[in-house]
C-alpha cells in the first residue's frame, strides 16, 4: 500500500463529500439559516440581557449576538458532525457503504477520511456563517478569521467522532429523531453557546456542573477564545481528549468482528 | 531613592535596557477617576488598563478637571462644600477652595486665574480667584444649575439650569448675565466646540442634545438618539466630547449604557458603543486616540479606540465611577 493510495483515497472521499455539499444547496441553505435565524432573531431579543459582566476572553461588555457567536459556529459543527452520522446510516442502508468498505485499505483509515470530508464541509459553512454575521456587525477581530482555524478543525474533529460514533449505534434512519432529542437538544442547550455559565450558576448548580463537562461547551469556549487570537489551554486538552475518544470509540464500533456493530445486527 | 535605582540598575542592566526600549514606543497616560461613593481618587494606567492606586480625598468627589500645565487636579467633594486641588504628582491636597454648598461641577476659565462651580441647591454659580482663593461673586441662575462651561476664546461662561431648562450665558469677565436659551427638559453637561462656535447641550430627561449657535445664542439642531433594542426612557444623554478638529462628537448616554459617536459636521449620528452601566462622563486621552468613560453602576471606566469606534477594555476602579481626566 503506497502512501499515494492513502492519499488518493482520502482526495476521493473528500471529493465526494464535497459533491455531496454542493449538490445538496438545500442542505447548504438550511445549515446556514439555523444559526442566522438564532443570530437575528433569537439574539436581537435578548440584546441587552447580557453586557452585565465582563468574561475572558473579552475586555469589555458585548452584545449577545458578540456572545453567541462562537456557540452559533459550534452550532453549526454540531448539526454537521450529526447530518454526516446521518449520511452514514444513509449510505449503509442504500449499500453505498459497502462499495466504500470494500477497498483494501484499512477501515479505520476510511472512516477517518470520511470524517476529515465531514470537517472539510463544517469549516465551509462555518466561514459563510462568519463573513455573514461579519458583514452584518459582529464585531470579529480580521486576524480571528485566521486564528479561528486550527480551533475550528479540532472542534469539527471532535463533533464529527461523536457523530461518527452515534452512526454506530444508529440501526435505521427513523431512529435520527432520537439523535435530535437525546444527543443534539442536550449538547446545545447544555453548554456555553447561549449563556455563559456564571449565569447557569446563578439559576442551578447542577446546570452549572453538567454545562462545564459537556465536550461542546469546551468546543465553544475554545472557538471563542480563538476568534480573538486567544488560547484557551484547557478547553483545548478537553475537546482532543472527547475526539480521540469519540474517534477512537467509532473506529472500534464499525469493526464489524468485534465491537458495537457486531452485537447490534446480531452476527451468527 | 537614587541609591536605590543605581543599585537596581547594577542589577538588572539587561532589563532595564530592555524594559525601557519596550516602554519607549507606548505613550504613558494617567487617567483620574474621581469614586463619588468611595471618597477617593483612582489612578489608572490608560495603556496597561490597570488600576494602579486609589486615594481618599474628601466626601463625595464629583467634578474633576486637571490645570492645562497638568500640575494641579481641581476635585469637587461635594459633601465637604469644597473643591480641592491636588498635586499630582504627590496626590496630596494644597488647597481647599470656597466653592458654595454642595458643588458638583465646575469650570476653569481659559486663562486659568477663575474658577466657576455649580451650586445646585442655591441656584447660584460661585466665581472663585484661583490666586486669591476667595470667592469673588455668587450669580444668581436658574432653578438647580448643573451644567457649566467656558469657551476656549475666553468670551462665554455657560451655566444650564436643570429645573429651568434654561442655558445661561454669562460673561466670564464682567460676570453679567447677557442671555438665556431655553433647551429641552433638565439640561445636564454642556460644552463648546474648539473653535467656541457652538455650544452642545444634553438633556437628560428629553433624551436629547440641543446644538446652539455661539452667535445667536439660538437652536442650530436638535439630536435624538435611538438604539435597537433600547427603550426610550433609558436614553439619558448626560456627558459630551468634542474633539479638537470638530470631526466627532461623544455623549454618554447614561442608563443606555451606549455613547453616541456624532458627526460634528453634519450633526447626524452615526453609531453607539456599548460601554458599563449608566456612562455619565467622558474625557479624551491626550493624544486624541482614545475615550474613557466612567461608568457609574458597574463600578469601571471604559476605553474606547477612536480610530476604529470599539470600546477596547473596561477597568474596574471602585465604587460609583464619576468625574475623568487622562493626562501624559
Amino acid at each position: 500500500m503506497t502512501p499515494l493510495r492513502y492519499l488518493r483515497a482520502l482526495g476521493g472521499i473528500m471529493l465526494r463529500e464535497l459533491f455531496r455539499f454542493v449538490h445538496q444547496r438545500e442542505r447548504f441553505i438550511s445549515a446556514l439559516v439555523r444559526p442566522l435565524v438564532w443570530l437575528f432573531i433569537f439574539a436581537a431579543g435578548f440584546r441587552s440581557t447580557l453586557g452585565v459582566a465582563i468574561i475572558p476572553p473579552y475586555e469589555t461588555y458585548i452584545l449577545y449576538e458578540v456572545y453567541i457567536t462562537p456557540g452559533l459556529i459550534g452550532m453549526i459543527q454540531l448539526f454537521n458532525g450529526m447530518q454526516s452520522s446521518l449520511s452514514m446510516v444513509y449510505d449503509r442502508e442504500m449499500g453505498s457503504m459497502k462499495t466504500l468498505l470494500i477497498s483494501p485499505l484499512p477501515r479505520g483509515y476510511l472512516l477517518v477520511c470520511k470524517l476529515l470530508a465531514g470537517v472539510l464541509v463544517s469549516l465551509l459553512q462555518a466561514y459563510a456563517f462568519l463573513v455573514i454575521a461579519g458583514l452584518s456587525g459582529v464585531d470579529i477581530p480580521l486576524s480571528g478569521y485566521i486564528s479561528v482555524l486550527p480551533a475550528l478543525i479540532l472542534s469539527g474533529l471532535m463533533l464529527g467522532g461523536l457523530g461518527l460514533l452515534m452512526s454506530s449505534f444508529i440501526k435505521q434512519l427513523e431512529n435520527f429523531a432520537g439523535v435530535m432529542n437525546f444527543v443534539i437538544f442536550p449538547l446545545f442547550f447544555l453548554s456555553t453557546a447561549l449563556y455563559p455559565l456564571w449565569k447557569m450558576e446563578e439559576s442551578s448548580p447542577w446546570l452549572h456542573g453538567l454545562a462545564g463537562i459537556n465536550p461542546f461547551s469546551q468546543a465553544v469556549e475554545m472557538i471563542r477564545f480563538a476568534l480573538y487570537g486567544q488560547v484557551n489551554p484547557y478547553a483545548i486538552a478537553y475537546t482532543t481528549v472527547a475526539m480521540l475518544i469519540f474517534v477512537v470509540a467509532a473506529i472500534v464500533g464499525y469493526n464489524p468482528s468485534r465491537g458495537m456493530m457486531q452485537r447490534k445486527t446480531g452476527a451468527p | 531613592m537614587k541609591n536605590l535605582m543605581t543599585s537596581k540598575a547594577r542589577a538588572y542592566p539587561v532589563g532595564l535596557v530592555v524594559g525601557w526600549l519596550i516602554a519607549l514606543p507606548l505613550p504613558a497616560e494617567t487617567v483620574y477617576v474621581t469614586l463619588e461613593k468611595d471618597n477617593a481618587l483612582a489612578v489608572v494606567d490608560g495603556v496597561q488598563g490597570t488600576l494602579q492606586k486609589t486615594v481618599s480625598i474628601g466626601k463625595r468627589p464629583r467634578g474633576l478637571a486637571a490645570s492645562r500645565d497638568g500640575r494641579l487636579l481641581y476635585v469637587a467633594t461635594s459633601d465637604d462644600n469644597s473643591i480641592v486641588v491636588l498635586d499630582r504628582a504627590s496626590l496630596t491636597v494644597t488647597a481647599r477652595l470656597p466653592s458654595g454648598e454642595d458643588p458638583e461641577t465646575f469650570a476653569l476659565s481659559s486663562d486659568e486665574r477663575r474658577l466657576f462651580v455649580s451650586n445646585e441647591d442655591d441656584n447660584q454659580v460661585t466665581v472663585v480667584d484661583l490666586a486669591g482663593r476667595r470667592q469673588i461673586r455668587q450669580i444668581p441662575v436658574g432653578v438647580e444649575p448643573e451644567g457649566i462651561a467656558t469657551s476656549a476664546d475666553g468670551s462665554w461662561l455657560v451655566s444650564t439650569s436643570e429645573t429651568t431648562n434654561m442655558v445661561h450665558w454669562i460673561n466670564p469677565v464682567s460676570l453679567a448675565l447677557i442671555d438665556n436659551t431655553l433647551v429641552d427638559p433638565r439640561p445636564r453637561a454642556c460644552a463648546f466646540t474648539a473653535d467656541s462656535r457652538q455650544l452642545w447641550v444634553s438633556s437628560e430627561m428629553a433624551g436629547s442634545v440641543s446644538i446652539l449657535d455661539t452667535a445667536t445664542r439660538q437652536l442650530v439642531k436638535r439630536l435624538t438618539f435611538n438604539i435597537p433594542g433600547v427603550t426610550r426612557e433609558k436614553i439619558q444623554p448626560v456627558g459630551i466630547a468634542l474633539d479638537a478638529a470638530r470631526r466627532y462628537g461623544y455623549v454618554a448616554l447614561g442608563p443606555a449604557n451606549r455613547v453616541a459617536v456624532i458627526d460634528a459636521q453634519k450633526l447626524e449620528v452615526l453609531r453607539y458603543i456599548l460601554v458599563g452601566q449608566r456612562v455619565w462622563n467622558l474625557a479624551f486621552s491626550p493624544d486624541g486616540q482614545s475615550l474613557y468613560t466612567t461608568n457609574g453602576l458597574s463600578n469601571d471606566i471604559t476605553r474606547i479606540d477612536l480610530p476604529s469606534h470599539k470600546a477596547v477594555k473596561s477597568i474596574a476602579v471602585g465604587q460609583s465611577p464619576w468625574g475623568v481626566v487622562a493626562l501624559p
